[in-house]
């Protein structure tokens, strides 16, 4: 286990118990008024949405949202400055952090769910993903039933180990399945020829494929396993915070510059997620079931 | 918080509570995959002990031969898997061995584990039976060759006998760390009760719940890990010797 690893743990230990202490609903705004500083929560490997290019330096669509929506937040506040802060955070302890105040604004891969959102609120939703699978170009492999008998690869702890499981017992296939500990490394079993499939976020394929030594030799193929709402979270029960995030996130729809942001990263835009920008909602994922 | 036991019940998929906790005609519950999480820990844990002791021995007893090259042998393998850190040499095991020695890559990951675990446990163990070994007065080795014993006979019937006594206690511990250590097997994606924690506390919520129940899994399962040695120790212990009563 990494230090960073336990570094995290002990956040997420002491939130916990700030949450337990009774840590009131804030207002975000006048936080970040008083102190001149906000902590912005990413991810360190979340493909084209949030990642780390080492040395505490993330880079990615959501995080180039936030600094964008964190400058018009300065510009609302008339503040001189604004110091930024960066806090990696683990899907395990992204929304006990937020609600303990560690972090203010996060900005890495999480969907908008039901569940979720009785702890935490979202803003719009930027991102909409499909679940699909990368394969090797050369394998021929264009439809989950064609892996039949083979090994299919997807990361611990995400929703994909769900909906492939859920294929398996709608459709009568038998997968051989394996569990990477983290993307890169499922993308590495992919690539070690290990697994014949890596079933993901499309935002997470891509952004492997895009690292990979010959991108070319990888497609993201098939037909779409789930769909989910991707979006900025903050704390519960703050307007007045909800709606400076969501009014700069709609001004950056309605002009059209948040498509160059996001083709920045080498991710074309689905139907679903224009379909989102056209009309900014923040509608949990259990709404885009059929 | 209140408790959620009933988080082992439910369908990994529905999330609905199954009447039993266990699932059955296709549905699967968290107890199921608890339970599949376990056998998993367990299976590498006993193989790799298995790999780890009979390595280790073999490398112990060549540490302690007079020849020096089967010393040169025996210190190169001990250091080398001591000083490499466990989840790196899960790692080469997994990636890098089968780039150089294609055939390898055709091995399950199970194995792969097993021979990574099992060789780093087998240089700890080769440290305490050399241990064993020099701890037994020199003039036991030297009477054992006087009365015309070959080395080996030496080896069987004089030396190890004693000392495979005396390093039962620090055994009995690698044989523990082995169980607790087996966790690394999630870096190459068996399914084992690590694994099963993140996966779980993802899907349900109930991280607190899950990491105790796999925590009462592991310790369960060095608990009798320890039980079991301390009942060989008293089945060979010889009266007389290392504070047995005559």
């Amino acid at each position: 286990m990494s230090s960073k690893n336990l570094m995290n743990k002990t956040l997420l230990a002491l939130s916990l118990l700030a949450v337990a202490a009774g840590a009131q609903a804030e207002d975000t705004l006048k936080k970040i008024k008083a102190s001149g500083a906000v902590t912005m929560g990413v991810r360190e490997s979340s493909g084209a949405l949030s990642i780390t290019t080492g040395d505490n330096k993330y880079e990615g669509f959501h995080v180039d949202l936030c600094r964008h929506v964190l400058a018009d937040i300065k510009k609302q506040l008339a503040l001189p400055k604004l110091d930024i802060s960066y806090q990696a955070v683990t899907s395990q302890n992204r929304v006990p952090l937020m609600q303990g105040g560690s972090i203010d604004i996060e900005c890495g891969s999480t969907t908008n769910n039901t569940q979720r959102a009785k702890d935490v609120a979202f803003a719009v939703t930027t991102y909409v993903t499909e679940v699909r699978m990368a394969v090797k170009a050369a394998s021929g492999i264009s439809s989950i039933a064609q892996l039949n008998g083979r090994s299919v690869v997807t990361t611990t702890g995400t929703t994909s180990v769900q909906t492939l499981r859920r294929q398996e017992r709608a459709s009568n296939l038998d997968f051989k399945e394996v569990v990477g500990k983290d993307h890169a490394d499922s993308f590495l079993l992919l690539e070690s020829g290990r697994a014949d499939a890596f079933v993901m976020d499309d935002y997470i394929l891509a952004g492997n494929i895009a690292r990979a030594k010959k991108p070319a030799d990888f497609r993201i193929v098939g037909e779409v396993l789930a769909v989910e709402p991707i979006a900025i979270m903050f704390r519960k029960d703050d307007p007045a915070f909800k709606k400076a995030v969501d009014d700069s996130l709609k001004a950056l729809m309605k002009s059209g510059e948040i498509e160059k942001m996001l083709s920045k990263y080498g991710v074309t835009p689905s139907a679903v997620t224009k379909a989102a920008w056209a009309a900014p909602n923040d509608n949990p994922a259990e709404s885009y079931k059929k | 918080m209140p408790w959620d036991w009933q988080v082992f019940c439910k369908d990994n998929l529905e999330q609905t509570v199954v009447a039993g906790c266990l699932g059955s005609g296709g549905a699967v519950t968290y107890l199921d995959m608890l339970l599949g999480a376990w056998k998993w820990t367990l299976a590498v844990s006993v193989a790799a002990l298995l790999v780890a002791l009979l390595v280790g021995t073999l490398i112990g007893i060549l540490r302690t031969l007079p020849g020096r090259s089967w010393r040169i042998v025996g210190e190169a393998w001990t250091e080398l898997f001591r000083n490499v850190p466990l989840l790196v040499q899960i790692f080469l095991w997994y990636f890098v061995v089968p780039v150089l020695v294609p055939p390898m890559a055709a091995l399950p990951p199970f194995w792969l584990v097993v021979m990574g675990l099992g060789f780093f446990t087998s240089a700890r163990v080769a440290e305490q039976v050399k241990a064993g070994i020099e701890s037994l007065p020199r003039g036991q080795r030297h009477a054992g060759l006087a009365l015309g014993l070959s080395l080996s006979q030496t080896y069987r019937h004089v030396l190890l006998p004693m000392a495979f006594r005396i390093v039962i206690p620090p055994l009995t511990s690698e044989s523990m760390n082995i169980v607790k250590n087996s966790s690394v097997a999630f870096a190459v994606s068996i399914s084992e009760l690590t694994q099963f924690a993140m996966q779980a506390q993802e899907e349900t919520s109930r991280g607190i719940e899950v990491y105790l129940a796999v925590t009462g899994a592991y310790f369960a399962s060095a608990f009798v890990v320890a039980r079991c040695a301390s009942l060989v120790e008293r089945w060979l212990r010889v009266p007389g010797a290392l504070g047995a009563k005559r």
